[in-house]
């Protein structure tokens, strides 16, 4: 197996706080490597350094060969970046944008302009090309800063957080798009909060908290690491949440969790559903929904970190 | 050979690494400069607001000040003017390399920088492709100012080349003076505080200069400030090029100035720059 990005230790430290403490990274080249974790990881800080715009202060690390600090312009030939936030000139139009990428980076007038307008019709912005980026919405800006992304021809993409704050049906979008990337050979190295995303997307996860890699694996092998199914009960009346609280403490060491309507616990094997079954009739509660399942990367970093990610609302609602 | 999926052309996943260059040739920075700089003048199309800003505002000064203070400071309006175009020429440049310190910092609180830096282009390329811009509306505002200033009456005393002369002089000082500023872009990162800056720091430098007002009619306290004020020395300067008085003097000790800057300003500038980005 061929890795395209190599990380060894990297530290990077802002004053008193590292934001990075010695991460490893190894991303087999042309596939999607998620960087899971909260915010203020230093999933951003991982990714500055591996696009050349922050210089560790320790550890190092390459692209496709390259030392993303001695070789910073061959880096920079190979990868693109798809910031946390939209990176692209407000006052221009979309194909603006693109056309100076273009000729910034060698392209005659001509073909920076088929460039441009080529990305503009496969993210479908082509009706948009010419309206400046500030009338865009959130969808339309960040497909267009994938496209700003796309303009060399990358074989390194570094997505930042790419659905942060997209409704569903962009992020929807979004991930297709990402998925599309893969098929032709482009490494990427996805940072996202959203457990869906990088369950969805990525081939291979680093879940990192506090500036180290807590947890590396394919999103099975993370979710079988903890062991665990979760079960899930749906009362048919609300006012049976607590009771039904009850009846699944018995059954868990941990306290089980209320989210909605429902009621979630961790436990150990198959064999509870009978015994729980019983309970609930016993205490004569109607259920409404009762389900077993294999843990989700969500209910993986609850077990990895002891905390929740602060988005978790927001990620399983997604 | 590009694959395509979804319409999207990629990369190359079997070109050749070999194919990199290991640095950017000085020809290719220079291009590539020019490409910011056409960026930056093409938001002007855009942003109609900036066309005011640099075209319409020094305009609205020239006039303002020459019809409604000109009688009061100068006897007549038509005198006034021959003696304070050269002060609004300067206080309009000086207030242009505003701009590009709102600009610097606007980049880099928008994430465009990152972007730009992200590219293999040259470092300095961002910078420098906007100071080159900025240069090239001053230039602008400075020809209207002069051609709507022939219209109203006013007298060049010299000549072409001391016109010339003139605008020449003026750019190399706001160039010097743009180091300082991109050096406070680079430190508050926030166009607001940018513009508080100019407020505090460039309204009162200007205003207490002879740009718009002798200095003899000015309190004695204020007087020696005024005539030690660099912003008084570059409009004698420019006074002296294109309507009458001396030359030599004002015109050394703008440039003198000028170096001043550059020498202090520009290492800050820089490295405030290469540090932030």
């Amino acid at each position: 197996m061929t890795y395209s990005i190599i990380a060894d230790g990297l530290v990077k430290r802002f004053g008193e706080t590292r934001a990075l403490n010695g991460i490893d990274l190894a991303v087999p080249t042309g596939t999607v490597f998620g960087l899971l974790g909260p915010n203020g990881a230093g999933k951003t800080t991982a990714v500055r350094i591996l696009a050349t715009l922050a210089r560790p202060d320790g550890g190092h690390a390459t692209v496709c060969g390259h030392d993303v600090v001695r070789h910073a312009h061959q880096v920079r030939q190979l990868t693109g970046l798809t910031g946390q936030y939209a990176s692209v000139d407000e006052t221009l139009t979309g194909l603006e944008n693109l056309v100076l990428i273009g000729r910034l980076t060698g392209q005659t007038r001509a073909a920076a302009r088929a460039r441009g307008q080529d990305l503009l019709a496969s993210f479908r912005l082509e009706d948009a090309a010419d309206r400046a980026v500030k009338t865009y919405s959130g969808g339309m800006r960040r497909r267009l800063d994938l496209a700003a992304s796309l303009v060399t021809r990358p074989r390194v993409l570094y997505l930042d957080e790419p659905t942060t704050g997209l409704d569903p049906r962009s992020r929807n979008e979004m991930w297709e798009v990402v998925r599309g990337l893969t098929a032709t050979g482009v490494t990427v190295l996805l940072t996202t909060q959203y457990l869906e995303e990088a369950d969805l997307l990525a081939g291979e996860i680093a879940v990192i908290d506090h500036g180290t890699v807590i947890a590396t694996g394919t999103p099975d092998e993370l979710k079988a690491r903890t062991g665990a199914l979760t079960l899930a009960v749906r009362p048919a009346r609300a006012a049976d949440l607590a009771a039904v609280r009850a009846v699944a403490a018995g059954f868990t060491r941990t306290a089980p969790e209320v989210r909605g309507s429902t009621v979630a616990v961790p436990v150990t094997g198959e064999d509870v559903m009978p015994a729980v079954v019983r309970r609930l009739d016993d205490a004569g509660i109607a259920v409404a929904e009762l389900t077993l399942r294999g843990s989700t990367l969500d209910e993986v970093f609850l077990s990895l970190t002891g905390h929740r990610t602060e988005d978790e609302l927001e990620g399983s609602a997604a | 050979m590009d694959s395509t999926v979804m319409g999207i052309t990629v990369s190359d996943s079997t070109a050749a690494v070999g194919a990199l260059t290991p640095r950017v040739r000085p020809l290719a920075g220079l291009r590539q400069t020019l490409s910011l700089s056409w960026r930056t003048l093409v938001q002007v199309k855009h942003n109609p607001a900036e066309l005011i800003d640099f075209s319409v505002q020094p305009v609205m000064f020239l006039l303002l000040f020459t019809y409604v203070f000109g009688g009061a400071i100068g006897g007549s309006p038509h005198a006034y003017l021959q003696f304070a175009l050269a002060g609004i020429i300067v206080q309009n440049s000086l207030f242009t390399t505003l701009n590009t310190a709102t600009g610097l910092a606007t980049d880099l609180e928008k994430g465009f920088f990152d972007r730009l830096r992200s590219l293999p282009i040259a470092r300095f390329a961002p910078l420098a492709g906007r100071m080159v811009a900025d240069l090239a509306k001053q230039t602008w505002a400075i020809a209207m100012l002069l051609v709507i200033g022939i219209i109203m009456g006013f007298r060049v005393g010299t000549g072409p080349l001391g016109v010339l002369a003139a605008t020449a002089l003026v750019l190399v000082s706001t160039l010097a003076i743009a180091w300082a500023l991109v050096l406070v872009a680079m430190l508050a990162a926030s166009p607001e505080k940018v513009q508080i800056f100019g407020f505090v720091v460039l309204f009162p430098l200007t205003f207490t200069s002879n740009a718009f007002v002798p200095t003899a009619s000015m309190p004695g306290w204020l007087q020696a400030w005024s005539k030690a004020n660099p912003v008084s020395v570059l409009s004698d300067a420019v006074r002296g090029l294109m309507v009458s008085g001396p030359v030599a003097r004002p015109v050394v000790e703008s440039l003198l100035w000028a170096a001043a800057f550059t020498v202090v300003f520009a290492p800050l500038a820089v490295r405030a720059f290469k540090r932030r980005v």
